[in-house]
């Protein structure tokens, strides 16, 4: 059964290893529905946040095919529910209906958005939240005419109170020193 | 060692040297010239081989490194010089073979701008490489370098790219070499875990039909001794893949032959009967499990694997084992009961008894007017004394030599399996000999796949390479033709070769041959190849419309392998 997965690969900072990982995928015929990419917690090591829709025999095979590249640490995957998650979104509404009424402003009210801009033609709004709420509120704004609307990558983080990799890091210097 | 400055090229060159690099594959042009001048004082360390096409450099490369277990050394230009390795790095890559390979880039500023002889070797190569990566500053050559090799040669080996850029070949550095050990976000070492070997050891003395694969994993980790010794100490019959064929002596009593679409007849229909497979160092190439819904229902598995990303990838295994497989054999071997599966091996001696009754005589020792392939690959095989270094293309006569060579020694058999590549064999044969100078090198070649790569018979005549090649000629791009006539109702489309005078092209790259195409003449015309003094080219006309069988159709379980049309 396909279900959404948050996969989670923490690598190197290498140039050339975004289409390292992304090619995994591609190779795999299987859509990437977002990715963000940011530097960790931890120096120097780079965190890909990458939600997909597929198998749960997919995602284990996606995992141990990142974790393959030379370049990266360690890879990982979650279900939603393991996972606290947000995107962000921007949405620009003309400016007029807000002169005429104060529904966009109840709106953005009700729905904890924010005003990020105004200027004499547009409003820009900002929302933080799951797919569905920020999908709502755009449904909602397009009654007057959205203009633009983006919505970000994912970012997540686990619910699991030990920092897996952090572990995993300690445990993997140990070993490269009792190499030597 | 205390610091001095040199050019980013004379770095590269001395960290081949500190690699022990002897022997280099390559093709010089513009933006590698300055490494190539560099090596130019190195003659007397290192042999360089200038192939005719850099699709000849790195499959000589390949032959080298599957003969020797060393990595293979590449060069090659920018752009089009560069884009002429792909094939022999995606070969390399799927057939897990260590190639270090250093492609010329143009200048670092003109990177990304369609610059001349520009190509994104390093972009284009991601999908077919271990690791890649492009040098731009001289600085970072010797770290580089170091990592490449341990990159290549460590935990599933495999080609890597290195690209550098000409700046970077004339810049200057203070040179300091430091081999790699260890690397954060790579580690192939692994540590075993004592519970797995257990539990694999437990379904081993539990089994009545166990079986076991030999794959290509054996050869790299030099496990010969330990398959041989855990398979006398149990009785466990052993089959290979066409990478592992000469881990294991091929008249070995336990060895009970090859895996897959043509492979015999024993091991495919019984891997459907057995009650345990022990899989070690391969990895469920389709071409061995045939139809995977219907593989092996009644066994257990247990995989031993170095590549995690192998494990459970095809076949679900009850028992893993992550682990090189000498150690992981060693371990196991301490923990299994003596036993002999006597019951067992007679049901192996009756399918080699129908398969040899319907298959094997009529393919080595033919009475039909027209040569078998089967019969010169026995005749190729007795006459070196089982002890030559086989190498093959792709296509009938592959499947044929792998079927009926015999082989006493391991790293005996080069051929190009993951990825099937024509044109694979005439350079690394000569690869193979380079590797392996003091033995005799047979390259089995068919008539499509030799004029793929026909111009390197200059690199072999230049450099004086023994090779024998046997050139199996029906007309016909053979392999094809026979799926045609199996499967498409002999609709030859396109299949039928009209062939020039090889020996006459042969003899103007100043290689001896002749062509055979009597049964009578067969045995003296390969001993006469053998004992020529230097390369030969023996051209032997083979039965036009002959197959190769068993054969496990496409699509078709392992166990409804078919011995006839
Ligand atoms: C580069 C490449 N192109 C096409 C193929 C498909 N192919 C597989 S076997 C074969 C026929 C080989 O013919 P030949 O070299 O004459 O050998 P034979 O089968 O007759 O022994 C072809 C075309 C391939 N394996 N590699």
């Amino acid at each position: 059964m396909k279900e959404e997965y948050i996969l989670t690969v923490y690598s190197e900072n290498h140039i050339g290893l975004l289409t390292r990982i992304t090619n995994v995928f591609t190779r795999r015929k299987t859509n990437i529905d977002s990715l963000t990419v940011s530097e960790s917690a931890l120096q120097g090591v780079f965190k890909f946040t990458i939600v997909v829709h597929c198998t749960d025999a997919m995602a284990k095979k996606l995992v141990s095919q990142i974790e393959k590249q030379i370049d990266v640490l360690k890879a990982f995957y979650h279900t939603n529910d393991e996972m606290i998650f947000q995107e962000i979104a921007l949405y620009k509404v003309p400016i007029e209906p807000i002169y005429e009424s104060d529904k966009i402003e109840q709106i953005v009210r009700r729905a904890g958005a924010r005003i990020l801009e105004i200027t004499k033609d547009y409003v820009v709004i900002e929302k933080t939240g799951h797919k569905e709420d920020t999908q709502a509120l755009f449904e909602e704004l397009n009654e007057f005419k959205v203009m633009q609307f983006i919505r970000s990558g994912r970012v997540a983080l686990m619910r699991d109170p030990i920092e897996r990799l952090s572990e995993f890091l300690k445990e993997r210097d140990a070993f490269l020193t009792s190499l030597d | 060692m205390t610091a001095k400055k040199i050019t980013g090229s004379q770095a590269l060159i001395l960290s081949l040297m500190e690699e022990g690099v002897d022997t280099i594959f390559g093709y010089p042009g513009g933006a590698i010239m300055p490494i190539y001048d560099a090596l130019y004082d190195f003659d007397k360390e290192v042999k360089h081989i200038l192939t005719r096409h850099e699709q000849g450099a790195i499959h000589g490369a390949q032959g080298y490194a599957r003969v020797s277990g060393k990595p293979g050394i590449v060069f090659a230009t920018s752009g089009p010089g560069a884009t002429n390795l792909m094939t022999g790095i995606a070969d390399a890559m799927i057939d897990s073979t260590p190639l270090v390979c250093i492609t010329g880039q143009v200048a670092s500023p003109l990177l990304g701008t369609d610059a001349f002889q520009e190509s994104d070797i390093v972009g284009m190569s991601i999908p077919v490489t271990k690791w890649n990566y492009q040098i731009t500053t001289p600085e970072e050559i010797p770290e580089v370098m170091a990592q490449a090799f341990y990159i290549a040669t460590t935990g599933r080996p495999g080609p890597v790219l290195i690209d550098v850029t000409k700046d970077a070949q004339f810049g200057e550095l203070e040179y300091k070499y430091e081999k790699c050990k260890k690397i954060r976000s790579y580690v192939p070492e692994t540590s075993i875990d004592p519970h797995q070997i257990k539990a694999a050891a437990d379904l081993i003395n539990e089994a009545k039909k166990p079986l076991l694969f030999v794959g290509q994993g054996i050869i790299i980790s030099h496990a010969e001794e330990e398959v041989r010794t855990f398979i006398e100490k149990t009785g466990i019959p052993a089959a290979w893949t066409l990478l592992g064929l000469s881990a294991l002596p091929t008249d070995h009593r336990l060895n009970v032959g090859m895996l897959g679409m043509h492979g015999n007849y024993g091991p495919n229909k019984l891997t459907n009967e057995a009650d345990l497979i022990i899989a070690v160092g391969m990895r469920f190439d389709d071409r061995v499990t045939g139809k995977v819904s219907e593989y092996a229902k009644k066994a257990k598995i247990i995989h031993i694997e170095i590549d995690p990303a192998e494990i459970d990838k095809i076949v679900k295994t009850d028992v893993s084992v992550l682990a090189d497989a000498k150690k992981a054999l060693k371990m196991l071997i301490d923990n299994v009961n003596p036993n002999n599966h006597e019951n067992w091996h007679n049901e192996f001696k009756k399918c080699d008894a129908i398969e040899n009754e319907k298959v094997i005589q009529k393919d080595l020792y033919p009475t039909k007017p027209g040569l078998t392939m089967g019969e010169a690959v026995r005749i190729a095989s007795e006459k070196t004394n089982h002890d030559a270094v086989l190498v093959t293309d792709v296509g009938q006569h592959q499947m044929v030599a792998q079927r009926y060579f015999h082989f006493k020694n391991s790293r005996s058999n080069v051929t190009s399996g993951g990825l099937g590549t024509m044109g694979f064999c005439l350079p690394a044969s000569m690869g193979a000999q380079l590797g392996a100078p003091n033995r005799t090198v047979i390259a089995a070649v068919g008539d499509g796949g030799f004029q793929m790569t026909i111009q390197e018979l200059g690199t072999i005549a230049q450099n004086k390479l023994p090779v024998k090649i046997m050139l199996l000629n029906n007309n016909f791009l053979g392999m094809v033709r026979q799926w045609q006539q199996l499967f498409f109702d002999k609709r030859y489309s396109f299949t039928e070769l009209h062939n020039p005078d090889f020996i006459t092209i042969g003899k103007g790259f100043g290689i001896e041959g002749h062509t055979v195409d009597k049964r009578e003449d067969l045995d003296a015309s390969i001993q006469k190849m053998i004992d020529h003094d230097g390369p030969y080219l023996l051209e032997i006309k083979i039965e036009k419309e002959d197959n190769v069988f068993p054969m496990v159709p496409t699509g078709a379980s392992v166990s409804d392998i078919i011995l006839e049309p």
